[in-house]
């Protein structure tokens, strides 16, 4: 009988708590496991991360630079800190920036009190907007059957991007444009009523804001459900 | 020497006003005019949007009758889907708009126009106000936050939220009643009963202290707009319009909301933000109208309750034909809010009211679409362009307000000639210019502004613009 295979284990410091991982696993996945919050926007369980939004950015002791927790792997000896007064201002910043860029107008918003950004500006005690909101004049896609896509309120995570591709498999949701420019589009910038879409609302259940909604959830809470993603994943690792 | 008097804000009123009077050099008033002086935008700014989506956002127009808002909107939804709502549905509805009917009501008479009626024209402002009513007398003053509260709590316990609610959606409403719920409101009832037959037997015995403001509050008659039922029934939420003359005959009747804008007008005046609605027929000015709980009363040949119906014979009395002066709106609200209490019992005890069937749905079918309500102050219609995907192109509100603004100037020219002295200006003067405004109980912009410790001023000019004196509250 071989011996099992040996694991590579890590041990590190985050917030002054001495905790231990698998090598490979990211700053952000070991930070949950020991119930230290990182607040975070376009990482998902279940998903691929992009390193997106930067909410995750974290200190590692030696190096000035900040690292998002959610791709930083963690490494033997480090020291990390996920909260001071730089990563709150931080944060803080990158909040008011997405809440500038489109229109965001939480009181007639289908998902005001379901909201992940909403939740998060709560959280980090944003009371006040101190840049200049862009105002840009954004179309809605109003094509599809059931769901609605209100390019005001998207603030580009690219959840519904990865969703669509890694587990549904339909890839009709990508990213088109630049900078702040950049917009999420379906099959080549075609209606989304129009597109190859497999109508399973995983994209809806993964978005964060109001702009992916269910048309009948119009005037109701409109809670989005996002768990399904690991449990669907472990089910498909056991087939 | 001629002048000009602006009251400005006007106070107790829902929304910014402004009066101006033109005095000639008698020192007699020869124009007045009630200029609102804000413009909201929503038609303009909705534009883009998902039909589905603008019974909430209409919701905001108002924070005192959204109800009637999310039912006009919802209704012009409906008819975009081309669907029927459930029973049940429709039944709910009507709770709501009840309920916010006795709030509106209660809000308007109790704490923006009993200080004038409960403690007199002429009482010092520093007082006029609800909390000199609760003072003077507690028992009105009770009974007007109970009302408030009753008709609150109401929508509250259907809708989840007392304002802005988003319950109710184009194809019906989102949650159905529980047992629990419908309990909670039966046993409000008593209490409510109490307090309308208070105050409207007390407001029946004041009535006599007001000959000169009956005489000269908007009494000038005019033809009527408002909603009726089946067999002419008194109605606030589904039903057709019917415009009857000045001497109470009917000019139109059966009136669809897909008909109204064939059927009226807006005219604009270059001084206000509101429009001047008219019955297209007789033009503009000739074919204006009033609305609201006057007009309904009015209009309708029977409320459909017992107590309300025994108050509408007692009403009729008042004049002979359909009752003129604008100062018996308040009286029209009271058997209003007793109607309401009466029809939320009889709605609550349908057997299928508890019924989990409370929502059509459909998609795209017509690309253009009208709805209309009763609000507390008035008719009520919204009308909807969508593209083929049910996104905003253009929509239009008509008011209440805007139906009754040629009224509320006109009033404003007559109660300013009996009362108004450019020579021997007085508190009471004033506040009688405001007060008959305050019958109508215009819905200016949003919620309730009250101005009242705000320092109110009336500025006499003269020819060359030169301030001769000066009246400060």
């Amino acid at each position: 009988m071989s011996p099992a295979p040996a694991v590579d284990i890590k041990t590190l410091t985050i917030d002054g708590k001495e905790v231990s991982a698998r090598a490979g696993q990211t700053i952000l996945e070991v930070a949950r496991e020991n119930s230290i919050a990182i607040p975070t926007l376009c990482h998902l369980d279940g998903l691929s991360d992009v390193g997106a939004c930067r909410l995750c950015m974290v200190e590692i002791a030696g190096t000035p630079k900040l690292f998002p927790a959610c791709v930083a792997t963690v490494e033997e000896g480090q020291v990390v800190t996920t909260s001071s007064d730089r990563l709150k201002k931080h944060r803080r910043t990158i909040l008011e920036l997405l809440f500038a860029e489109r229109n965001h107008v939480c009181s007639v918003c289908v998902a005001n009190g379901h909201c992940e950004l909403q939740t998060l500006g709560q959280e980090q005690g944003l009371t006040h907007i101190r840049l200049p909101y862009r105002n840009p004049k954004l179309e809605i896609d109003g094509s599809h059957e059931r769901f609605t896509l209100d390019q005001n309120r998207c603030i580009l995570c690219t959840r519904c991007v990865r969703v669509c591709a890694e587990v549904e498999g339909a890839h009709i949701w990508d990213v088109m444009g630049r900078g702040i420019d950049s917009m999420v589009i379906t099959d080549l910038h075609q209606p989304w009523g129009e597109s190859a879409c497999t109508r399973c609302g995983k994209c809806v259940q993964v978005c964060p804001t109001g702009a992916l909604f269910d048309k009948s959830k119009v005037g109701s809470p409109h809670p989005k459900y996002p768990e399904f993603l690991p449990a669907l994943q472990m089910m498909r690792e056991q087939q | 020497m001629s002048q000009t008097i602006t009251i400005d804000p006007v106070t107790r009123l829902e929304g910014h006003g402004k009066i101006t009077l033109h005095l000639n050099d008698a020192g007699v008033v020869e124009d007045a005019q009630f200029t609102v002086t804000q413009v909201r935008g929503f038609e303009k700014f909705s534009e883009g949007r998902p039909f589905y989506e603008m019974p909430s956002l209409m919701a905001r127009v108002c924070g005192i009758c959204p109800v009637s808002h999310l039912l006009a909107s919802a209704k012009a939804g409906e008819a975009i889907m081309a669907v029927q709502i459930p029973y049940t549905a429709k039944q709910l509805r009507s709770i709501a708009n009840l309920a916010q009917m006795i709030q509106s009501h209660a809000l308007s008479f109790f704490y923006l126009s009993s200080p004038d009626l409960l403690l007199g024209m002429d009482a010092d402002p520093a007082t006029r106000h609800i909390f000199g009513v609760a003072a003077a007398s507690p028992a009105i003053g009770k009974a007007g936050i109970g009302l408030r509260r009753f008709g609150q709590t109401i929508i509250e316990l259907l809708g989840t939220k007392r304002i802005h609610t988003g319950w109710i959606v184009a194809g019906g409403v989102t949650d159905a009643l529980t047992a629990e719920k419908r309990e909670k409101i039966l046993a409000m009832l008593p209490e409510a009963r109490t307090n309308i037959r208070l105050a409207l037997d007390w407001y029946k015995s004041i009535l006599p202290n007001f000959p000169g403001e009956i005489a000269t509050f908007a009494s000038e008659p005019s033809a009527f707009l408002g909603m009726v039922g089946e067999d002419g029934m008194f109605e606030l939420s589904d039903g057709t319009l019917t415009l009857i003359d000045p001497k109470g005959k009917a000019i139109a009747e059966g009136i669809t909301a897909e008909d109204f804008d064939n059927v009226f007008g807006e005219a604009v005046e270059p001084y206000s933000f509101t429009k001047f609605s008219y019955y297209k027929a007789l033009g503009y000015p000739e074919g204006s109208y009033r609305v609201g709980p006057l007009a309904r009363l009015n209009i309708c040949k029977h409320m459909g309750t017992p107590e309300a119906d025994k108050e509408l014979a007692e009403f009729r009395q008042l004049e002979s034909g359909p009752v003129q002066s604008s100062f018996h709106f308040h009286h029209a609200r009271l058997v209003e809010i007793l109607y309401g209490i009466e029809k939320v019992e009889e709605i609550l005890n349908d057997a299928d009211i508890l019924s989990p069937h409370v929502r059509a749905t459909a998609g795209v079918n017509r690309l253009e679409g009208s709805g209309f309500s009763e609000a507390p102050r008035g008719t009520l219609m919204h009308h909807y362009k969508v593209d083929v995907n049910g996104l905003m192109r253009w929509s239009n509100l008509v008011i209440a307000t805007g139906q009754n603004n040629h009224a509320m100037n006109r009033g404003l020219l007559q109660v300013a000639k009996a009362y108004v002295r450019g020579n021997e200006l007085d508190q009471g003067m004033l506040n009688r210019c405001e007060a008959m405004i305050r019958t109508f109980d215009p819905c200016l912009s949003c919620s309730t502004h009250a101005y009242g410790k705000m320092p109110l001023e009336i500025r006499l000019l003269g020819p060359n613009r030169e301030l001769l004196s000066t009246v400060r509250r």
